[in-house]
């Protein structure tokens, strides 16, 4: 249910028999209808990437997490108007596809600030120090770190939203964040207060610090196994 | 020892993730081969005789799983699980950032092999990086005639379409994999039936690991004879293992299974910092049943872990050393399995809660011995109780750390005081129940 509904009905605050007797008159007729398309002001390159995405699957339901992906890119988080014109352009009703939004950690079903970093909690960057690195972040963006690491939290500025994440799959870089969608690790807390400046200010961050391009681990080197070599001979041949 | 290198051969090479370079490299030969020489029986033949076991987690024969689906005229699937999510597993991204032609060729020779004309990636959201090289790849493949209407001429028909996830650890489960990409909450369901017979859109659907694809290539240029001399007799072929937490090289290491894991720790990954122990580790992700220091002298094989009480699972190491609480170890962990819990089956639903919440008692020093025995007996409940193993998944570590460290467990308890342990609250209605225990 979006928010602006449940302001109308309050259900939380009602008695068991209020519950009872507003569950009996409802009527198949009031169910939430499929919006139409003429009912919404989609913009034309949101529809766009909506259908392109129904043209890519056997079946257009499977287009609804690509179809919120769309909704969040255009509007920076999955608003309920937006929901609404996906699924005008799907043809399925907005709750529907609210009850996806609300199942998925990336989806943001309220606005937030700009730049967003998630910090791994999860054991290995914990063991390597993720608790003082969420601490340093929320210090520099001036955020409560508790509601930070449990629900995410904004900024006053409106520029950082920090959130607490569960394993992002990079703990040969722990402790470390993923900053805008990209991975940067390790980082130690003076990383993070650098990072909270350079997005503030619009600039690079933390140069050098990307996994991109970061080398395999790689051990001690040793002499080609034989059975290795034999196989691309094999396959020349 | 050294890392035997297939999957990750010239891993670093800036050449390695475009068309051009994978082919180089001897590249699109196995599809080749696929496509010319064999029938797909034959593929599914190959496969099973390599002996390669699914390194997602279960282990299981992939060339069995494959000869599951049905025979005959009716739309199969192909869905390459690359959801990776399970703390400390971490090859997958790795695989398919540097290598992602090797991917693609696994997944259209696996399509062969069971007759699927859609296969799809489901890469977790969070990998938007590896995503983007993924789309890059397969827009070459695509266009050099190795994907679509017409492979290399050859008439089959192959669509590859990568799925981005949206942050759900329990979509990683295969039929949750299958709700998720049908467009739904991520909600796993009832087994049988097995998605082989029943499983995308109703349809038979093989569900592979990235790296199980990645293996398949090899498998295919190579022969099944040549891919069974590397590793045992029950686990064929190399694995890459992801060593994270306490220790000094953490990062993806190719190993030919069975050699001892104190090698991959120790020599490969180097170990905890300088002077300190291992106290406990991970042999295969966060839900594998932790091990003791004296354990790393067991082979890294699928047979081995299980003989010990464990599992491989994903082939992630996670390395606790003698600095890190147990206590507030199993706390992390079962906060994880809380967070990720879909809600559908109540023993998991709750127990997850119910743990959290002990655990958390334990590391405040408001727990009392016999919290404990009520955490262990939690962990029984749950396992084997839900439609599918993510309760189990922080059953089976929690309550392994209970069992094997239960002495520190019991001093986090004494050492937190001499402070009154919590009372019991009792009701008129039902057995008393600990103060804050999560009702």
């Amino acid at each position: 249910m979006s928010a602006d509904r449940r302001e109308v009905l309050p259900t939380d605050e009602l008695t068991a028999a209020e519950r009872r007797e507003l569950i009996a008159s409802m009527r198949p007729e009031d169910a939430e209808e499929v919006p139409e398309l003429h009912e919404v002001d989609i913009p034309a390159e949101l529809r766009e990437q909506i259908e392109d995405a129904m043209g890519r699957y056997p079946q257009l339901r499977s287009a609804s997490i690509p179809a919120l992906w769309a909704v969040q890119r255009n509007y920076g988080w999955c608003s309920p108007e937006g929901i609404r014109q996906a699924a005008a352009v799907m043809g399925v009703t907005p709750g529907f596809l609210s009850s996806v939004a609300t199942f998925y950690d990336l989806f943001r079903t309220t606005p937030t600030a700009r730049n967003r970093v998630l910090v791994c909690h999860n054991i290995s960057c914990w063991m390597n120090g993720a608790d003082e690195l969420t601490e340093a972040f929320c210090e520099a963006a001036g955020v409560d770190p508790h509601k930070a690491d449990h629900d995410g939290a904004s900024s006053a500025d409106g520029e950082v939203f920090i959130k607490g994440f569960e394993c992002l799959g990079a703990c040969d870089i722990a402790p470390m964040a993923a900053i805008n969608d990209r991975y940067y690790g390790p980082l130690d807390p003076g990383d993070a207060a650098t990072a909270v400046e350079q997005l503030r200010a619009g600039a690079e961050v933390l140069p050098g610090r990307a996994l991109a391009g970061r080398r395999a681990a790689g051990g001690p080197e040793g002499a080609p196994d034989p059975r290795v070599a034999e196989a691309k001979e094999g396959s020349d041949a | 020892m050294p890392e035997i290198r297939l999957l990750f051969a010239d891993i670093d090479a800036p050449d390695l993730p475009t068309l051009e370079g994978y082919r180089r490299r001897g590249g699109y030969r196995a599809l080749e081969r696929a496509l010319r020489e064999l029938e797909p029986e034959e593929l599914l033949e190959e496969l099973e005789g390599s002996g390669l076991r699914g390194r997602g987690g279960a282990g299981f024969s992939m060339g069995k799983k494959g000869s599951f689906l049905p025979r005959g005229d009716v739309e199969k699937y192909l869905c390459c699980n690359a959801d990776e999510s399970e703390p400390g597993t971490f090859k997958d991204r790795e695989l398919i950032w540097k290598n992602p032609h090797q991917l693609i060729e696994g997944c259209v020779i696996a399509s062969l092999a069971v007759g699927a004309t859609y296969a799809f990636i489901f890469i977790r959201g969070e990998y938007s990086e590896a995503a983007d090289v993924l789309d890059r790849a397969i827009a070459e493949a695509y266009g050099a005639g190795l994907l679509g209407e017409s492979i290399l001429g050859s008439g089959c028909r192959v669509e590859l379409v990568v799925h981005r996830g949206a942050g759900a650890y329990i979509c990683g489960e295969e039929t949750a994999l299958l709700d998720s990409l049908e467009g739904k909450r991520g909600n796993p369901r009832l087994k049988p039936p097995f998605p082989a017979i029943q499983g995308l859109y109703g349809g038979p659907t093989l569900i592979n690991n990235v790296e199980t694809l990645s293996n398949v290539p090899h498998i295919v240029a190579n022969g099944a004879g040549w891919y069974r001399r590397f590793g045992t007799e029950q686990s064929t072929g190399t694995k890459v293992v992801s060593v994270s937490g306490c220790v000094q090289r953490p990062g993806n290491y190719e190993i030919e299974l069975g050699i001892p894991a104190r090698e991959i720790v120790y020599e490969l990954a180097g170990g905890p910092p300088e002077g300190r122990k291992v106290k406990a580790w991970f042999p295969g992700g966060s839900s594998a049943p932790v091990l003791t220091e004296a354990e790393l002298d067991l082979p890294y094989s699928f047979e081995a872990m299980a003989e010990a009480g464990s599992m491989l699972g994903s082939g992630a190491i996670i390395v606790a050393d003698e600095t890190v609480s147990i206590p507030a170890l199993a706390l992390r962990t079962a906060r994880f399995y809380h967070h990720e819990s879909c809600g559908k089956c109540t023993p998991c639903r709750e127990g997850t809660n119910w743990t959290v919440k002990m655990l958390e008692r334990v590391v405040r020093g408001e727990a009392t011995p016999m919290d404990l025995d009520i955490i262990s007996s939690v962990q029984e409940n749950i396992i084997g109780h839900c439609l599918c193993v993510l309760g189990d998944s922080m059953a089976m570590p929690v309550g392994s750390m209970v069992r094997k460290f239960r002495d520190e467990f019991e001093q986090a308890i004494e050492e937190a005081g001499e402070a009154a342990p919590a009372p019991l609250e009792v009701t008129g209605d039902g057995p008393g129940v600990p103060v804050g225990a999560g009702i």
